[in-house]
């Protein structure tokens, strides 16, 4: 059964390409969105228990070794809501019958990837479907072939190999310690190995290459290139999900679940988160460019979640994951935000604009609550989950990173007001002055990320009941 | 020993030759020779299936990549071959000094991380590994393939058209 996760979207690819190509143009990617619709359904029901993940007849073929819980649930959820999302704006951001139906392929090639990394239960398996995700993205950022996405989809390329050899190396070193790579049967020989300096050393190799995937500080030297250079619709999906997958995803699954918590890795996990907060808060601050100003906030959102992973207890995984998920909403909506603002206004150049709430008052709005939320400010749900990581930290006794936590906030609301003071309020420029509101086909989803950020706000007591506790008691 | 820093010396001028040529036709045979100096690496450190994988991946379906790239794109011209390459060796005269600075450290300092362990009991046989205890990872990684196959179509067709 949970095969079909990974068999689905491969299917819709074959059948998109087997079918005539005229056609699949034009009705492949309303075909295409009925499987993140279904993943979505297909999560809720598993989540409610009315669906049943027994092993199907493709699960014994293929001998898959996946397995799911709350944390996956939560993530292919995720997954799902961005992919539907992209596809969404596809047809807008993507005037180009053939580069869109090329863009949908690569769409589901890394929705089979992520699907994959968050289902395997062995590393090589990981591994492989890591490099799955990572070569289509690789194509996804030179897609246009404009030579900043050229240069950037370079860096991520050149970074991104490095990482790939640091994996491969420690799953060689882990391999020679365990004689297996299930991460059930690792997780038992590295509690139980005599050999502490090489568990060390292949994990320091493991947990700086997925810092490298994640782009946290100071491996963050491709992503303000990468999401900034890419085109539109690829920020929407890098940004909002494929590299929280590839790096931080990974980085919860491995630690929580196989390496476990000892101090060092603590102490790691945590300097790191701290130290990309602040350094991505600073940077994002002196920003012109808004889709830079979005990649530099990512990564302060991400050190974010590292910190909560960093405690080590069962509310700092859970409130990372809630993170994890706030995230992938509120920074999908920005980038559609950033692309609508683009194709209206025909800049990204934040001292350009001004005043656009006149002209553009749905894109305004749901791009005010998404910074809101980004803040942390009550009651969205951006608020909810940082009040968790706070509260993780405070109760595990790292106060210091407490109070760095809060801090930050201040300085997120300080940069993302200052966003919205530059692009929505003040006197509308007079270039501006024919300036008109998004498509429909652009704000449909933008209303939907809004909602979905007001929703899991209001509806928080709920969620902590149902999602965040299992979490915390398994 | 004297064997393996001999194979490990060619494997690095090999590796270097790759990444510095400025034809990508002598890349691909460079990368194919690193491959083949790999597998032979490989097999004297008694990991023959690891050895096959080399062998067949790098040297064989790599080299389809590579081939795809070379017919779907145009060479450089002479001058700004020359162009490229002096700007490249200013940017990174540096890099070699470090790797010789390295290299020298680790020799002063004797470095013996006594990383020997038994090897794990593994089935030593390709066919059973392939097909019948990783069929899954096997699948993955066609798809990657296919994924890079497809990226040169994309990225590159459009250039031979115009």
């Amino acid at each position: 059964m949970l095969s079909l996760f990974i068999i689905l979207p491969l299917l819709s690819l074959m059948v998109i390409n087997l079918l005539p190509k005229e056609l699949m143009k034009k009705i492949g990617t309303l075909m295409s969105l009925i499987l993140p619709l279904a993943q979505m359904l297909v999560v809720v029901f598993i989540f409610l228990g009315i669906l049943d993940i027994r092993p199907g007849p493709a699960d014994h073929f293929f001998k898959f070794n996946l397995a799911i819980d709350n944390i996956s649930l939560v993530m292919l959820f995720s997954i799902a809501i961005v992919i539907l999302v992209t596809l969404l704006v596809e047809r807008h951001l993507i005037p180009d019958a053939d580069e869109r139906f090329n863009f949908l392929n690569l769409v589901l090639i890394t929705f089979t990837g992520m699907n994959g990394i968050v289902l395997v239960q062995d590393l090589f398996s990981l591994y492989v479907f890591l490099e799955i995700t990572t070569v289509a993205t690789f194509i996804l950022i030179s897609f246009h072939k404009k030579r900043d996405a050229l240069e950037g989809a370079f860096k991520y390329i050149i970074l991104s190999a490095l990482a790939t050899v640091g994996i491969l190396s420690s799953i060689a070193l882990i391999f020679l310690i365990s004689g297996d790579t299930s991460f059930a049967v690792v997780h038992q020989a590295l509690q139980n190995s005599r050999h502490a300096f090489l568990i060390d050393f292949a994990l320091a190799i493991f947990l700086g290459s997925l810092f490298i995937k994640g782009g946290l500080v100071p491996f963050h030297g491709w992503l303000a290139d990468a999401y900034s250079s890419a085109g539109r619709a690829i920020s929407i999906l890098l940004a909002g999900i494929v590299t929280k997958t590839l790096g931080v995803y990974t980085l919860i699954r491995l630690v929580s679940s196989v390496f476990g918590f000892d101090t060092e890795v603590k102490g790691v996990l945590m300097f790191i988160g701290a130290l990309s907060i602040i350094i991505g808060a600073f940077a994002a601050l002196g920003q012109h460019d808004f889709k830079r100003l979005l990649a530099y906030s990512s990564i302060s959102q991400v050190g974010y979640i590292i910190l909560s992973l960093g405690c080590g207890t069962p509310l700092g995984i859970a409130a990372a994951v809630f993170h994890l998920f706030n995230h992938a909403i509120f920074k999908s909506l920005l980038f559609v935000n950033s692309a609508a603002l683009e194709l209206q206004t025909g800049t990204r150049h934040m001292d350009k604009m001004g005043g656009l709430a006149q002209k553009m008052p749905i894109t305004g709005v749901t791009s005010l609550l998404a910074s809101l939320s980004t803040a942390g400010m009550p009651p969205l749900s951006g608020f909810w989950s940082k009040l968790l990581i706070v509260m993780a930290l405070w109760f595990s006794g790292h106060f210091a990173y407490a109070i760095i936590a809060v801090l930050a906030s201040v300085l997120t609301l300080g940069y993302m007001l200052s966003l919205q003071n530059r692009v929505f309020f003040g006197k509308l420029r007079p270039e501006l002055e024919n300036v008109k509101e998004a498509s429909f086909g652009l704000l449909f989803p933008m209303i939907i990320l809004a909602g979905i950020i007001v929703g899991v706000g209001a509806l928080f007591p709920f969620i902590l009941n149902s999602l965040i506790f299992p979490i915390i008691i398994k | 020993m004297i064997v393996e820093i001999i194979i490990l010396s060619v494997l690095m001028l090999a590796a270097l030759w790759t990444v510095m040529t400025r034809s990508i036709l002598r890349s691909a045979i460079g990368l194919a020779f690193v491959s083949v100096m790999l597998t032979y690496i490989m097999f004297r450190l008694s990991s023959p299936i690891a050895a096959v994988f080399e062998l067949s991946v790098c040297t064989g379906l790599i080299s389809v990549v590579f081939i795809s790239t070379i017919t779907l794109t145009f060479p450089l011209s002479k001058e700004e071959v020359l162009q490229h390459m002096k700007e490249r060796l200013s940017r990174f005269w540096y890099l070699p000094l470090i790797l010789i600075l390295v290299g020298l450290a680790f020799s002063l300092a004797q470095v013996k991380l006594n990383l020997t362990l038994p090897p794990p009991e593994v089935e030593q046989d390709v066919r059973n590994v392939l097909w019948k205890l990783r069929p899954f990872d096997l699948a993955g990684q066609v798809i990657m393939l296919l994924t890079g196959v497809y990226g040169v179509l994309i990225l590159f067709r459009q250039v031979r058209k115009k």
